[in-house]
């Protein structure tokens, strides 16, 4: 099942890579969002923005399959992710690649095996191979050396890159970050979002990304979502430096500014 | 007007008030002296007699002349003070307090309190709480069968060759729970046939039957007390461990990695730990029985005047094949019971820091139980089965 054909493919701006499809997420009871609706494009970089505790973070676990829809089905291409069974769903997840917002490191293996696990679970290389490719990813995050060490022995910072380099371990066709810049210096945050850049263009992969830093959205998004708290729904969705300027809601236009009147004046009431 | 407002008396450096009425229904508060947190403030309970006593009062107003410094202590004050005032409809005029609480004010009392946001956490009636209770053990019991059932399919897929997990990891595991033990074991199962010895010599010796001692050791280390002390042993320690390191992955999304990567983090986790403890269980439990022999030859020979080589011959004598076989049997099972309960406790733990603490005491608490249950079933076997 390799994808040689998919990989290092390039922006075709119609492809649907993700289909959403009237999303309600809830916990127990309590309904969270409902009636979510969006594509996100082969080689987007897809943003998911939304205020604090708004459900970001949960759509993106839906995305991933750790979370079920209480009603409505995620796509991937032409398969129904929401409906597929376990061998199935096990194909897709094979190509993905998930950062964590703490890393998710495991804590009790050394980077080199924290890298090569994937690939050592699901691919044929011996073990020299294996050390070799796994090193070749840390070294793509810039963490060259430090094969042995083990996760609580590096800084936050590093542990977040070397998550990157675990989940870019079988060069996965969809990439995943939750909150990638969140307990990041500016800088580092910076050199992170360079990074999936550069990631998306080397790898060809489609890349969905939860954020509320403005500077990353703008920065590397070129598609996106917002999630509402007060309407529980989504608000809007297309690339967000469209939206900062022409979205006809003004919950949307406020985030993107950060609420300054100056740029916000054109807008509206208060 | 109010003559004794104690406060105001003792300590004029403390934060206080005094109230006044003046003209036209308007209570007047005069804010004293330096209202700051770590000092004692006043409460503004003290008010509600005042507002609601007669003439009715319309509206409060603040006298700030004496007042020293404040901080949040004051606001807090300021806004119970509105509060009272609102449920009996009277005017508070804020104009003479200072720019910065004022300020603090507008800011406690910009977001209007959301409603529903209070009142979640109500008490519910007692029988509500009985009802809940009953319906949370149902679920804890279908989850502990799914558990079950989970297991069985991982270790079906054990036996086909199609299980994922590290055997780096495996012999860690095996480590943990075999030979790391063995200094504890040795401790407490010593002692327990020393306790077992002198427990049987007290009566036996009546008799001049100290010899049996032997026997009551033997038979007892080897049937029950080897096993048992070994189960609980292996649930204070490597159970509660199961449970914290499972549980601590969860708290730190290394289980969501694994399920995302397409590994089930059940035959990563809990076959492993599984396989460990049952290899080495049975093993801890020999181990534990000679121990145990070992502390009833001490309290014979140096307390009893038997010779050694007389308590050893009564030993082997007394015990049989079928006994050593019941206690490894039980100990292969208890430490079946263990794994499940220490995994299962790791992956319901919830997601904070506190919830791993909770799921390694639970752990404990429900390997305990379980181990013992199933001592009392396996005595009700082996009694019918006459063994």
């Amino acid at each position: 099942m390799t994808d040689a054909g998919t990989n290092g493919h390039q922006l075709s701006d119609a492809e649907p890579h993700i289909v959403v499809r009237n999303l309600t997420m809830a916990y127990g009871s309590f309904v969270l969002m409902r009636d979510l609706n969006f594509t996100v494009r082969r080689g987007d970089i897809f943003i998911i923005m939304g205020g604090s505790g708004c459900g970001k973070s949960t759509l993106l676990r839906h995305l991933i399959g750790l979370k079920e829809p209480a009603a409505g089905e995620i796509f991937y291409g032409d398969v129904n992710f929401t409906r597929a069974g376990p061998g199935e769903r096990e194909r897709l997840l094979r190509r993905f690649g998930v950062l964590y917002q703490g890393g998710a490191l495991w804590s009790s293996m050394t980077l080199v095996e924290n890298v090569g696990m994937a690939l050592s679970q699901f691919t044929d290389l011996v073990p020299d191979q294996i050390r070799e490719i796994a090193s070749l990813k840390l070294a793509f995050v810039g963490l060259k050396g430090f094969e042995d060490y083990y996760p609580s022995q590096i800084s936050g910072g590093m542990q977040k890159r070397a998550g990157l380099a675990r989940a870019i371990a079988l060069d996965p066709e969809i990439l995943f970050f939750d909150e990638p810049s969140a307990g990041l210096d500016p800088i580092s945050s910076r050199l992170l979002d360079d990074l999936i850049l550069e990631l998306r263009a080397s790898l060809g992969a489609t890349v969905v990304v939860v954020t509320h830093e403005l500077a990353s959205i703008f920065t590397i998004g070129n598609n996106s979502v917002f999630l509402d708290a007060d309407s529980r729904t989504m608000a809007a969705s297309g690339d967000p430096k469209v939206l900062r300027e022409k979205s006809a809601n003004p919950t949307v236009r406020r985030f993107l500014t950060r609420g300054e009147p100056a740029m916000e004046s054109s807008s509206s009431d208060a | 007007m109010n003559p004794a407002n104690p406060a105001v008396q003792t300590a004029a450096r403390h934060g206080a008030f005094s109230m006044e009425r003046a003209a036209e229904a308007t209570l007047v508060i005069h804010l004293l002296g330096e209202w700051h947190l770590r000092r004692d403030l006043p409460s503004a309970d003290e008010v509600a007699p005042e507002l609601a006593g007669s003439p009715a009062i319309k509206r409060v107003i603040f006298e700030t002349g004496e007042l020293g410094g404040w901080d949040s202590g004051l606001v807090a004050f300021l806004v119970r003070v509105r509060e009272l005032c609102h449920q009996r409809g009277i005017a508070d005029d804020r104009s003479s307090l200072p720019h910065g609480v004022r300020r603090l004010l507008e800011l406690a009392e910009a977001v209007p309190e959301k409603q529903g946001a209070r009142g979640r956490e109500e008490r519910a009636g007692f029988f509500t709480r009985i009802g809940e209770a009953a319906i949370r053990h149902g679920e804890n019991a279908a989850e502990g069968l799914g558990f079950v059932g989970d297991l069985t399919v991982a270790t079906g897929g054990l036996l086909r060759g199609a299980a994922r997990f590290r055997y780096v990891d495996l012999a860690q595991l095996i480590q943990d729970c075999g030979p790391s033990a063995v200094g504890i074991v040795t401790l407490i199962s010593f002692l327990v046939g020393v306790i077992l010895a002198f427990m049987g010599a007290v009566q036996l010796q009546q008799f001049g039957a100290a010899i049996y001692v032997a026997d009551l050791v033997g038979i007892g280390m080897l049937r029950e007390m080897g096993a048992m002390m070994t189960a609980i042993i292996m649930s204070g320690r490597t159970g509660a461990a199961f449970a914290a390191q499972i549980g601590t992955m969860k708290v730190t999304q290394e289980i969501d990695a694994l399920t995302t990567m397409g590994i089930s983090p059940f035959q990563f986790l809990v076959l492993p730990r599984m396989i460990a403890l049952v290899l080495m269980m049975p093993l801890l439990c020999l181990y534990s029985d000679l121990m145990g022999i070992m502390g009833g030859a001490f309290v014979g020979v140096t307390m009893l005047d038997l010779s050694l080589t007389n308590y050893l011959r009564e030993t082997i004598a007394a015990v049989t094949l079928t006994y050593l076989m019941i206690g490894v049997v039980k100990a292969t099972v208890y430490g079946a019971l263990i794994a499940i309960a220490g995994c299962m406790e790791g992956f319901r733990c919830g997601s904070s820091s506190s919830a791993v603490g909770d799921a390694a005491t639970r752990a404990v608490v429900r390997s305990i139980v379980m181990v013992v249950v199933a001592c009392g079933i396996f005595a009700f076997i082996t009694n019918i089965l006459n063994i």
